[in-house]
């Protein structure tokens, strides 16, 4: 079918203002949803770069304090390795929550900016749903970031922190925002006649969009699929060794080998790595492959020249299949394979920070148009 | 808007405000003490171990294994709803795209919605019991899932070669 039978909005001139106008809540989530998956983002690099596997070594030195103390019967020692351990997975847990829920609510703000057209409130409840969800959004990684560091400091709750409350907090108006969105949504659809909505941003068939929505679909797929040979090869030996590596470590410490507590903690060693890339691998290509499928739908937005769009789109797959791919090598490879997943990881950063900058390229020209009375000297779609 | 349209918006985002109110139940009230389980298990098998205390330290393995194998299934469930929910309700957006017959596409829709549902509640059940049935419901799930996006992939796929 020739693509002309497609209605084709490529130029920001065929957009009506009303849809991306200044502080409506569409554009509050747009560019709000990319900025959190780009700082999301550019954090998991920084925290993978410089934080995880220092954290991971660490955790495995005081794992073999822990399990070199018992095989030397010091208690004491037991205890404060431990605690080590335990503080150490508390701050790479939180890291760790932190690039997680500044992505997904930035893929969430994404979605709801596409579903407000069938939202029947006001734009001005739609605003302030809008700021709600963005502050909620903001708040709850950055009280997860300050978890550990923050810890039971001048807490009014025995094992609960201030950063922990306001985590919480953070989690709760993001709840109320989706909820009452939803409302809207609701009440759209119970709506005696439901008003039929004809959104530019869903009649867009251009090649990037098409590109981004079928190489998303395709790399879910393939996560789903990897996900599912995970769980049946991999999930429940892992688990069973998880604690049989464990109970030998105990074993050999409780009758004084010191060699069953060293290979126990080398097998420790290379069962958590395995874990982690397979893991890790699994949750990246799925989450490539949503924010793909997510950015198709706001190619329209992003005022670039078409060749542009087209090279980052390709940039994003490319990046987004790099990353996944080498985790999975990084045990067999090391180093090479995990610098190539770190640039793979850079590549996505930058089409994604290429395609923000497009969409506020798209909002500058529609703030220039509604406030310049010279409209028709200033061409709006202008590629330069 | 089609029904398999509004089953996957709609259903999509029931599923992820039920994910996340799930999410924040646990927050507050179970992850903390699940991570404190584990943790002092751990370490008490361990101590055991010093004390030259086999007995104990399997008692204190037993517990921890425990402890791990609920905490991760329940953290598993909270991201898969969430995670799944957000596909649904994106696939929904685009579903005008796929070029396929009504019928189809809504036995996909409900397939993939269906799948979205239960294959973290499976994952959930076995929280509760480690026996076969919820492994089963998990695998269920998990198959309705890729059945439904391999049809979807497949009748997107060819409205974009018929585009091009």
């Amino acid at each position: 079918m020739p693509s002309e039978q497609f209605p084709r909005v490529e130029n920001a001139n065929e957009m009506p203002i009303t849809s991306l106008a200044p502080l409506s809540a569409r554009r509050l989530l747009v560019l709000g949803g990319i900025a959190l998956i780009l700082i999301g983002m550019l954090f998991g690099d920084i925290f993978a770069v410089f934080v995880l596997h220092q954290n991971a070594s660490r955790v495995g030195a005081s794992l073999a304090s822990a399990a070199h103390a018992a095989l030397a019967g010091d208690t004491a020692l037991v205890g404060a390795s431990f605690q080590d351990v335990g503080s150490f997975l508390e701050n790479r847990g939180t890291k760790v929550d932190t690039h997680v829920h500044a992505i997904d609510f930035g893929y969430l703000a994404l979605l709801l900016a596409i579903l407000l057209p069938w939202i029947a409130f006001s734009e001005a409840t739609k605003q302030r749903l809008a700021w709600l969800f963005l502050i909620g959004a903001s708040l709850l990684p950055v009280g997860v970031f300050l978890i550990h560091y923050v810890g039971l400091a001048y807490s009014p709750l025995p094992s609960i922190g201030w950063a922990s409350i306001f985590a919480d907090l953070g989690g709760l108006l993001v709840l109320i925002a989706t909820l009452g969105l939803l409302l809207g949504l609701a009440k759209f659809f119970r709506s005696q006649v439901p008003r039929a909505v004809q959104d530019v941003l869903l009649l867009d068939r251009s090649r990037p969009g098409r590109i981004l929505l079928a190489g998303g679909l395709i790399m879910v797929l393939v996560g789903f699929l990897h996900g599912a040979y995970y769980a049946g090869a991999d999930l429940y030996r892992h688990e069973a060794l998880d604690s049989s590596i464990f109970m030998d470590m105990a074993t050999g410490a409780a009758a004084n080998d010191a060699r069953v507590v060293d290979r126990s903690l080398e097998a420790y060693g290379q069962l958590q790595g395995d874990k982690a890339v397979k893991i890790a691998a699994h949750a990246h290509i799925i989450e490539f492959g949503l924010l793909a499928m997510l950015l198709a739908f706001f190619q329209p937005y992003v005022s670039l020249r078409e060749t542009w769009k087209l090279r980052w789109a390709y940039i994003l797959i490319i990046g987004s299949v790099l990353l996944p791919v080498c985790v999975l090598m990084e045990l067999r490879f090391g180093l090479v394979a995990g610098g190539l997943a770190d640039f793979g990881g850079l590549l996505v950063i930058i089409a994604l920070l290429a395609m923000w900058i497009g969409i506020l390229r798209y909002t500058g020209q529609l703030d220039a148009r509604t406030g310049d009375t010279r409209i028709g000297d200033t061409p709006i779609g202008d590629k330069r | 808007m089609s029904g398999g349209r509004r089953l996957l918006i709609l259903g999509g985002i029931a599923l992820a405000l039920w994910g996340m109110a799930y999410g924040l139940w646990y927050a507050v009230f179970a992850e903390h003490q699940a991570l404190n389980n584990i943790g002092s298990s751990l370490a008490s098998a361990f101590d055991a171990a010093a004390r030259r205390n086999p007995a104990a330290a399997e008692t204190a393995f037993s517990n921890y294994r425990e402890a791990k194998y609920i905490y991760d299934r329940q953290v598993d469930v909270h991201g898969h709803w969430i995670g799944l929910a957000l596909l649904l309700i994106v696939i929904g957006i685009g579903f005008d795209r796929i070029e396929l017959s009504q019928r189809y596409k809504v036995a996909l829709a409900l397939a993939l919605f269906a799948g979205a549902v239960i294959f973290p509640l499976g994952v959930l059940l076995q929280t509760f019991n480690h026996g076969p049935i919820p492994r089963g419901i998990a695998i269920l799930g998990s198959a309705l899932v890729i059945v439904a996006l391999g049809g979807i992939t497949l009748g997107l796929l060819a409205r974009q070669t018929s585009a091009d």
